[in-house]
C-alpha cells in the first residue's frame, strides 16, 4: 500500500513540478500516470525512492514515511522498489550480465561487490531473469551492443533482481516501436499479475493505459486533475487533461 | 550597408593608432630587441658556427690513424737542379710547387686524398747522420676541404742549407675502419631511456593518486553528499584521531620488528603467517558482516573492534613483507657487479617504497576506520534521537570538532613559519574554532543536511588549481634540494604535477557521464561506492585511458628540459653540452628528443583513437 499525501517538489530554479499531490496505490495494483509532457510525471515517479527529494507532503509506503526515511533506511527502502527507464539507463559499456547483477547492489556484501564478485545464486537469478524476458544468449555481450528492446528488457530484468514489491516505470516504452512496446507492457503486466508486484507506469498512449492498467492519475501541469478507472477518460476528460485543442489517437 | 567616416571617428582611429605603436615600442624596449646586434660581423659568425654544428650532430664516429705523407725536398736549391719526385698517387699525397728553395722562403703546398674536412700539420723534416729518422719542426697546418684537398702557404725554416735532400711531411688523420656510434650517441641513449622511464614511473604514479583525487573533485558526486553537523563534527574529530593513532602503531610495531633482529628466518616466518591470519580474519570479517538497520551500538563497537584488529593484523603484514623484501634485496645484491643487478636491486626498492607507505597506509586507515564509526555515530545522533538530544550533542561536538580543525591548520602553517608561540598554534585557533564550531551548532537546525560534499569539493578543486599551477620546472627545483640532483627528483616533480593536472582533468570527465545509469543504480539501493564502482567506473575508463596516455606523452616531453633544472634525463646533458659549447654533442641530444617526442606523440594519438 502506498500513500501519496500532499506532494510538492519545487526546483531550485522555482518551477513547481508538483502541486500537492495526494493519492493511493494498493499493493498489486497497476497504476498509469499519464499528463502532458512537462507536467510532472517523471517527477512524481522519482520522488517516490527520492531520487529527488520532495519539497514537501509525505510518502507512505507500508505504514513507513519515505521522506522522513535517513540514508541508510533510503537504501533499504530503495531494494524494494525496481525502476525501468525511458531510455533504458544501462550502464552502456558493461555486460549485460553486470548490468542486471546490479540490481543485487542493495543486497550484496558491499566490500565483495566492489570487486565484481556475486554469489552464484544470485548469478544464476540473473540468467533466469534474463531467460524469462527471452534474451539469456545476449548475457555476454555489451549492454550497447544490443538493441532498444533487448535494452529495455534488460531494465526490467534488473529491476526484478531486487525482488520488488514495486516497480516505478518511467515512460519504459516511449523510445520504442509500438509492437516492442506491447512486448515490453507484457512483461511488466505479467510481473504485476503474477507475482503481485504494484507497478507505477507513465504513458503516453491511452491505448495502452486502457489495455493495461487497473487505475489511471493524470497530471496536469503538477496537479492531480484525474483519479479513476482507465474507461472513465472519455474525450471530455480526455480534454482535460491533454488541453482543448488536443485530438485523440490510438 | 556604406560607411560613413566622420572626422569623430578619424581621429578615434588614429588615437588608437597611436596607442597600438606606443605599445609596442615598449614592447621592444622592455624586450631589448636590438637589430644592430643581429647584424654584427662576430655574431653573425658564431651564429653560422652553430647552426653548421647543430647541422652536423656527432652520432658516428671512427678509428682515426695517423698518416704522415713526405715529399724529398732541398733546402737551397743545387747547382745541377732537383730530380723531380715521384709521387704515389694512390693514397695521401702532396705536391709543392718547388723541389727546392732557400730557407725562410714560401713555398705553396697542395695535398689531395686527405680525409674529407679533417685538419693536419705540415712539417719540414731535416735528416742527419745523428737523426737518420729526421727531425720534425713544424711550419704549419692545413685545413682539407670537403673532397679532401687543400692549398696551403707555409715559410720554410732557418736551417742550415744542406746538400742531401730532406723532405715536407703532411701529417694527417684519415678514418679506418666502418663507422661507430661515438660516445656522445651512447651517452644520449642512455639518458632518453632515462627520461623515457622518467616520465613512465610519474605518469604511472601520479595517475595512481589523481584516479582517486577525481571523485572528490567531481561536482555531480560531491553535490549529492549532505550530512547533519553532528555527523561532520564526529567525522572531524575521528580523522585525526585515527589517523594519529595510525601512525603511532606503524612506529611502534616498526620498532618491534627493529627488536626481533635482521634473521631472515624470523622475518619470513612473521610475512607468512601474519599475511595468512589478517587474509583469514578478513574474509570471517567480510562474510560475517550483516548490514543490520537496527541501530545497535554493541554490535557497531564489535564491527569497530574487528576493523581495528583487520588493520592492525594488515599492517603488520606489510610491515613484515617490506622488511622481507628489504632482506631479501640485501641479499641479492652483494655487489654492484652481480648480474641484472637493477632486477635485484628493485626488489629491495618495493621494501623500501612498502616500509615508507606503510605509515601513510596506517594513518588512511586509522582515519578511515575511526572516522567511519565516528560519523556514523554522529548520522545515527541525527537519524535517531529527538531533536533536542541532537541539539545538545551538536552544542559539544561542533565546537570540539572546531578547536580541533583550527589547532591542525594552525600546527600545519607552525611547520612553515615557525611561530614557536602557543598561544598563534595552540590556544587562540582552539578557541576561535571552539567559538565557530559554537556558533554553527546554534545557528543550524539539529537534523538539517549541510552540503559538506560541495565544500570538499571547494577544496579540492582550490588545491588543484594551486598546484597545477606551479610549473613542473619549479616544482623540481624543490625537489632537487630535497632529494638530491638526479632523475628522481624530476620524477617527483613531474609525478606531483601530473596528479594536480590530471585530477582536474580526470574530475572533469567524471562531470560529463551519462546521470542515467547514475540514477538507475542509485535506484537499486547501492551505496555510494557502489554506485561509483558500477555506474561511473565503466564510463570513465576510457577518457581515463586516453588521457592517461596524453600526459605520458607531456611528461616525456617535460622530462626533457626537467634536466635544466637538475631534475636528470637528457636535458641535464643538454644543458652541459651547450655550456660546454659542445654544440655537435648538443645537436645529437636535440635529435633524440624530437624522434622520441615525435613517436611518443604518434603512439599516444593511435592509442588514444583506439581507446575513445
Ligand atoms: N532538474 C530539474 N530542475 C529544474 N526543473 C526541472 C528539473 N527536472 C524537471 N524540471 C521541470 O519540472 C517540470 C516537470 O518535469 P517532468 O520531467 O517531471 O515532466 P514529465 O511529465 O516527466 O515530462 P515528459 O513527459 O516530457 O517526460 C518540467 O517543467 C521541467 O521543466
Ligand atoms: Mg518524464
Amino acid at each position: 500500500m502506498l500513500e501519496v499525501r500532499n506532494l510538492s517538489k519545487t526546483y531550485d530554479g522555482g518551477m513547481q513540478a508538483l502541486k500537492n499531490v495526494s493519492f493511493s496505490v494498493k499493493q498489486g495494483e497497476f497504476l498509469a500516470v499519464i499528463g502532458l509532457s512537462g507536467s510532472g510525471k517523471s517527477t512524481l515517479l522519482r520522488c517516490i525512492n527520492r531520487l529527488i527529494e520532495p519539497t514537501s507532503g509525505q510518502i507512505l509506503w507500508n505504514g513507513q514515511d519515505i521522506t522522513a526515511a535517513s540514508q541508510d533506511e533510503m537504501r533499504h527502502i530503495r531494494r524494494k522498489i525496481g525502476m525501468v527507464f525511458q531510455h533504458f539507463n544501462l550502464v552502456s559499456r558493461s555486460k549485460v550480465l553486470t548490468n542486471v547483477l546490479a540490481g543485487r547492489l542493495g543486497y550484496v556484501n558491499p566490500i565483495l561487490s566492489a570487486f565484481n564478485r556475486f554469489p552464484e545464486s544470485d548469478v544464476q537469478m540473473a540468467l533466469s531473469q534474463l531467460d524469462r524476458v527471452g534474451i539469456k544468449n545476449q548475457a555476454y555481450k555489451r549492454a550497447d551492443e544490443l538493441s532498444g528492446g533487448q535494452q529495455q528488457r534488460v531494465g526490467i530484468a534488473r529491476a526484478m533482481m531486487q525482488e520488488p514489491t514495486m516497480v516505478l516505470a518511467d515512460e519504459p516504452v516511449a523510445s520504442l516501436d509500438p509492437v516492442l512496446a506491447h512486448s515490453i507492457m507484457q512483461h511488466l503486466e505479467e510481473i504485476n499479475k503474477q507475482e503481485g508486484v504494484t507497478v507505477l507506469c507513465s504513458l503516453h498512449f491511452l491505448d495502452l493505459v486502457h489495455r493495461y492498467a487497473d487505475r489511471a492519475i493524470a497530471l496536469k501541469e503538477g496537479a492531480l486533475m484525474f483519479d479513476g478507472p482507465p474507461n472513465q477518460i472519455n474525450d471530455e476528460k480526455f480534454r482535460e487533461i491533454y488541453g482543448k485543442d488536443a485530438e485523440r489517437i490510438g | 550597408m556604406k560607411k560613413t567616416t566622420t572626422p569623430l571617428k578619424s581621429l578615434a582611429t588614429g588615437f588608437i593608432t597611436l596607442f597600438v605603436l606606443i605599445i609596442f615600442a615598449y614592447g621592444f624596449s622592455v624586450t631589448n630587441v636590438n637589430f644592430e646586434e643581429t647584424r654584427s660581423e662576430r655574431r653573425l659568425a658564431s651564429l653560422t658556427r652553430i647552426l653548421r654544428a647543430l647541422a652536423h650532430p656527432k652520432i658516428f664516429d671512427y678509428n682515426y690513424e695517423t698518416v704522415n705523407v713526405e715529399v724529398p725536398f732541398y733546402l737551397g736549391c743545387p747547382a745541377d737542379g732537383v730530380p723531380f719526385p715521384e709521387v704515389d698517387r694512390s693514397g695521401a699525397f702532396i705536391l709543392i710547387n718547388s723541389g727546392c728553395a732557400a730557407p725562410k722562403e714560401t713555398i705553396q703546398i697542395e695535398g689531395h686524398n686527405f680525409q674529407e674536412n679533417s685538419s693536419g700539420s705540415i712539417s719540414f723534416v731535416g735528416f742527419s747522420p745523428e737523426a737518420p729518422d729526421g727531425v720534425p719542426i713544424g711550419i704549419g697546418n692545413f685545413q682539407a676541404d670537403a673532397q679532401g684537398n687543400f692549398k696551403a702557404e707555409v715559410n720554410l725554416p732557418n736551417r742550415q742549407i744542406k746538400e742531401e735532400p730532406q723532405a715536407i711531411r703532411a701529417t694527417g688523420q684519415i678514418q679506418v675502419g666502418a663507422p661507430m656510434l661515438s660516445q656522445e650517441s651512447k651517452v644520449t641513449w642512455e639518458k632518453i631511456i632515462e627520461t623515457v622511464f622518467m616520465a613512465l614511473l610519474a605518469t604511472a604514479f601520479g595517475t595512481l593518486l589523481a584516479v582517486p583525487i577525481s571523485f572528490f573533485a567531481a561536482r555531480n558526486l560531491m553535490e549529492e553528499v549532505k550530512s547533519p553537523l553532528s555527523n561532520i563534527a564526529l567525522a572531524l574529530i575521528g580523522w585525526p584521531l585515527g589517523m594519529w593513532l595510525g601512525i603511532e602503531a606503524s612506529q611502534f610495531f616498526s620498532g618491534l620488528l627493529t627488536l626481533l633482529g635482521n634473521s631472515f628466518l624470523i622475518t619470513f616466518a612473521g610475512a607468512i603467517i601474519v599475511s595468512a591470519l589478517s587474509f583469514f580474519f578478513a574474509r570471517w570479517f567480510l562474510a560475517h558482516q550483516s548490514e543490520d538497520l537496527e541501530f545497535r551500538f554493541k554490535q557497531r563497537l564489535i564491527n569497530l573492534l574487528y576493523a581495528l584488529i583487520l588493520a592492525l593484523l594488515a599492517l603488520i603484514s606489510i610491515l613484515f613483507i617490506g622488511k622481507l623484501l628489504l632482506q631479501v634485496g640485501a641479499y641479492l645484491t652483494p655487489s654492484k657487479d652481480v648480474p641484472l643487478y637493477f632486477l635485484r636491486k628493485f626488489v629491495s626498492q618495493i621494501g623500501e617504497i612498502i616500509s615508507i607507505l606503510a605509515p601513510v597506509f596506517a594513518a588512511l586507515v586509522g582515519g578511515g576506520v575511526l572516522g567511519g564509526f565516528f560519523s556514523q555515530l554522529g548520522q545515527k545522533i541525527s537519524d535517531r534521537l529527538p531533536a533536542s538530544a541532537a541539539k545538545t550533542f551538536n552544542l559539544i561536538l561542533a565546537p570540539l570538532a572546531g578547536a580541533t580543525l583550527g589547532v591542525l591548520i594552525m600546527q600545519g602553517l607552525d611547520w612553515f613559519y615557525q611561530f614557536n608561540n602557543p598561544a598563534v598554534t595552540l590556544y587562540s585557533p582552539a578557541f576561535i574554532g571552539a567559538a565557530i564550531g559554537l556558533i554553527l551548532a546554534i545557528a543550524i537546525a539539529p537534523k538539517q543536511s549541510l552540503p559538506i560534499g560541495i565544500f570538499i569539493y571547494g577544496i579540492f578543486r582550490t588545491l588543484l588549481n594551486g598546484t597545477r599551477s606551479v610549473e613542473a620546472l619549479i616544482m623540481a627545483i624543490v625537489f632537487v634540494a630535497w632529494v638530491g640532483l638526479g632523475p628522481f627528483a624530476g620524477a617527483l616533480a613531474l609525478g606531483l604535477h601530473t596528479v594536480a593536472s590530471n585530477a582536474k582533468l580526470y574530475s572533469e570527465q567524471v562531470e560529463s557521464i551519462l546521470s542515467g545509469p547514475l540514477e538507475a543504480i542509485q535506484a537499486t539501493g547501492a551505496n555510494r561506492l557502489q554506485t561509483i564502482i558500477f555506474a561511473v567506473v565503466p564510463q570513465i575508463i576510457p577518457p581515463y585511458i586516453s588521457y592517461t596516455m596524453y600526459r605520458w606523452d607531456i611528461n616525456v616531453r617535460m622530462s626533457t628540459i626537467i634536466g635544466f633544472v637538475g631534475g636528470g634525463g637528457i636535458g641535464f646533458i643538454l644543458q652541459q653540452n651547450i655550456n660546454l659549447l659542445n654544440y655537435r654533442a648538443a645537436s645529437v641530444n636535440m635529435l633524440a628528443i624530437a624522434i622520441v617526442v615525435a613517436s611518443m606523440d604518434y603512439i599516444s594519438s593511435i592509442l588514444r583513437e583506439k581507446y575513445v
